[in-house]
């Protein structure tokens, strides 16, 4: 053990060293300023500070409050009124400008997409996915084929009423027969008319397909809604049948279980959960996807 | 029965202690090279600081017309004839190299040039310490007034001498804030407190800084805040000039009567007459006589000293010099005094800034006035179309760099009887479509490329050109063509 004498003050140093000795190396002692000490005391007595004006310690059924009475929640809330307020001046504008003059003007056009983007990813995007791609069922808003109507109006339309929402009494209703389910067409008058529906897309059918007794159970129960070459009618939603694009799926099974069930997909009105300048930035966001006509 | 600690190793160790307290250092006044040389840069250095944000710079209506703005909410940096966009945030790590560069040659030609002559913490303090110098005299009566107990004199000179660093401070603090509006209009709204209070709350922070590290902490800052002593230390050599006490003229030290007896006598006698003058006008209290040392910043001032009292006695000046540790040494053997400004290092620390820059420069001359950039749609990777077509989607960014209005046509190549559409786009012109966008702005664009499905397992490659219709000068950016069988 070494002890601190004149002999242990390093030579080449006007400092000593701590004492600590390990076979024979010895280190030197270079203290730490005391302001360095005070700064760190200081930032103790600071980091307490968060315990008295911010939420900190959890109790059995609640927590402090903090004297500066802050919530997170608040400041959402503090931080979207803010955007809000932001937005403001073009919001308005999108307001008072018509869905055409929104596409074609640029200012308003980019702040519609960018608007329609968020709303979209946040309000659609579940049913009609990502990058409004669609699924089995659910449209894909990028093609050029539309139940329902590809123009700005159409669009707008639809996403304030909604499909087959009966909560709106302006909403877009139309109802397939149930032509399985309910027993108004046999097994075989079905796979007939399916067989019939594929060759009007010019795709293959089955061998012994009976073309003739489908197109005639085409044009009885079918041609009202579909039309008589299955074009389809936007004015009931009922989707183009001579088209390379399916909402459920070409094959001969899956157009069976369309015509065995009938019905339609279902879409909310957003009149009821968005407001006017949002639903218009959709309608634009949505048109300018590529497909809009 | 008792507890037995004597296997603790630590028990019987001396107390040594953890922590010291500063001892403040009274820096004396001086006069010589050295002192001129520091006091000419720390003028230009803070007429540079304190003048440039009103320097204008005219760049046309559509810009700003201050040389030096540093433009956060428009994302925009502007210097002299250079505008900087956030994406050309490289050119700034350009800089920080040969910064690093330049600072680890004057290391290894000149030692701490940076700390001794440049860094503002040496620049501010230097300035403080003149202040103080002016308001409560030099090194002795400050000593003397501090040691006395406090009276009114004494409090009003310090009173003074405070509020001055503050006002100093202020400024500085002030004028930081200036790099990064319109100068002219930012120094009205703060006077008629209109300006953001981001403004003000920087003035505020950097006033106190400025206050506490120039005015309270000096030193302190120099050898216990900054890294830079650290890695200089690791990083000097044998040939690298260093403000260095020449050991070998000046020991054995002795008074100046006992020296001149001494050499009379034939009997060895040094220069240093230890009359401590390069201590006393040191700004971090280092003794530069016990060697290389962390707190010494190199600003020659006690060369200027010890020069000073060798005129005096009459003997040759710079005892304490820029020296090398390897002349110091040739010296005790009497051999001759060599000096290698150009080694191994130095050549390559040259041969880095020169690369460095010289890529800097030429991306600077070679600087697109515009660019476009391309993402293509991720989901979905295609559309098929009612009629069997296939069609990708793009999203095309049009950078227009320039501070004018200008239009833009678009080509997309590649793909045979491929149908192009801008969506938002205004017109065409031949054929092509066209969009303008604003001077010094990006604009966005969805752009859709219809074409038959051509069933090849490989994507077709597209290039995307847009032309500046004014001058015919394009910009490239390239991209692919998906298809349902070209999708991976």
């Amino acid at each position: 053990m070494t002890h601190k004498t004149e002999a242990n003050i390093d030579p080449r140093k006007t400092v000593g060293t701590t004492g600590h000795d390990w076979d024979g190396i010895e280190e030197l002692n270079t203290p730490l300023p005391r302001w360095w000490l005070w700064t760190f005391y200081l930032t103790i007595i600071w980091a307490l500070g968060y315990w008295v004006v911010y939420p900190a310690i959890p109790l059995a059924t609640s927590f402090t409050k903090g004297v500066f009475g802050w919530t997170s929640r608040e400041q959402v809330v503090k931080d979207l009124d803010g955007l809000k307020t932001l937005r403001g001046p073009m919001t308005a504008k999108i307001e008072a400008a018509s869905l055409q003059d929104i596409a074609k003007t640029p200012e308003l056009l980019s702040f519609a997409r960018a608007q329609g983007a968020a709303a979209f990813a946040v309000n659609c995007s579940p049913c009609h996915g990502a990058g409004a791609q669609g699924f089995k069922g659910y449209p894909n808003l990028n093609d050029d084929d539309w139940l329902w109507g590809g123009s700005l109006d159409a669009i707008h339309t639809t996403l304030q009423n909604g499909i087959r929402w009966d909560a709106n009494k302006d909403t877009r209703a139309s109802m397939m027969p149930a032509f399985g389910k309910d027993g108004l067409l046999k097994p075989n008058e079905i796979s007939a008319s399916a067989n019939y529906v594929r060759s009007l897309a010019g795709l293959p059918t089955d061998k012994d397909a009976d073309l003739k007794l489908g197109q005639k159970l085409f044009t009885e129960n079918c041609a009202a809604c579909h039309g008589e070459k299955g074009e389809g009618n936007q004015d009931v939603g009922a989707p183009k049948l001579n088209d390379k694009v399916w909402l459920y799926g070409p094959d001969k099974a899956t157009i069976i279980e369309r015509i065995t069930l009938g019905g339609g997909g279902q879409m909310p009105a957003w009149s009821q959960r968005l407001d006017s300048p949002t639903i218009k930035s959709l309608a634009v966001y949505v048109h300018t996807l590529g497909g809009g006509q | 029965m008792s507890v037995t600690t004597s296997f603790d190793p630590h028990l019987d160790e001396p107390e040594a202690p953890l922590y010291a307290a500063r001892k403040k250092i009274y820096p004396q006044g001086v006069n010589g090279f050295f002192r001129r040389t520091k006091t000419t840069i720390l003028i230009i250095t803070l007429g540079i600081y304190y003048f440039l944000p009103f320097l204008r710079w005219d760049r046309g209506p559509n810009a700003p017309n201050q040389a030096l703005l540093i433009d956060l909410p428009h994302r925009r940096a502007y210097f002299f004839f250079i505008e900087i966009w956030p994406q050309e945030v490289y050119y700034l790590t350009g800089l920080l190299i040969i910064a690093a560069m330049v600072l680890f040659l004057m290391n290894a030609m000149a030692g701490r040039i940076w700390c001794g002559y440049l860094c503002p913490q040496t620049i501010w303090t230097d300035l403080f310490m003149a202040v103080e110098r002016m308001i409560e005299g030099d090194r002795r009566t400050r000593m003397n007034r501090d040691a006395e107990p406090m009276n009114l004199e004494t409090f009003s000179y310090k009173l003074l001498k405070h509020s001055l660093w503050l006002l100093i401070a202020w400024w500085t603090g002030g004028v930081w804030v200036l790099y990064f509006a319109n100068a002219p209009t930012l120094v009205k709204d703060l006077i008629q407190f209109e300006a953001d209070p981001v403004a003000y709350v920087s003035i505020l922070t950097l006033t106190l800084t400025t206050y506490v590290f120039a005015g309270l902490m000096r030193e302190q800052v120099c050898l216990y805040m900054c890294p830079w002593p650290r890695i200089q230390a690791a990083m000097t050599d044998e040939h690298a000039l260093n403000v260095t006490y020449r050991v070998d003229r000046g020991e054995p030290r002795m008074s100046f009567k006992k020296a001149t007896h001494a050499r009379s006598l034939g009997e060895p006698a040094g220069d240093c007459i230890d009359c401590q003058q390069c201590v006393a006008v040191c700004p971090t209290g280092v003794d530069i006589r016990h060697g290389a040392d962390l707190g010494c910043i190199q600003c020659g001032l006690c060369i200027d000293a010890c020069d000073e009292i060798m005129e005096k006695i009459g003997r040759p000046t710079r005892l304490i010099a820029y020296d090398t540790e390897v002349n110091l040494k040739r010296r005790k053997e009497g051999l001759i005094e060599i000096f290698r400004p150009f080694r191994a290092r130095t050549i390559l620390y040259i041969a880095i800034i020169a690369a460095v820059s010289g890529v800097m420069l030429y991306a600077l001359l070679n600087r697109a006035p515009f660019t476009v950039s391309i993402i293509h749609d991720r989901n979905p990777i295609f559309v098929k179309l009612s009629d069997g077509h296939i069609r990708n989607g793009y999203t095309v960014r049009i950078a227009n760099m320039l501070p004018a209005d200008r239009v833009f046509t678009l080509d997309v190549e590649g793909l045979h009887d491929a149908h192009v559409e801008v969506i938002g786009g205004e017109a065409s012109i031949d054929g092509r479509p066209s969009v303008s966008v604003g001077p010094d702005q990006t604009r966005e664009l969805r752009v859709s490329v219809r074409a038959v499905d051509n069933g090849e397992e490989e994507p077709t490659h597209l290039e995307f050109t847009i032309r500046d219709e004014a001058d015919g000068r394009t910009a490239e950016a390239r991209d692919y063509f998906r298809t349902p069988h070209s999708i991976h």
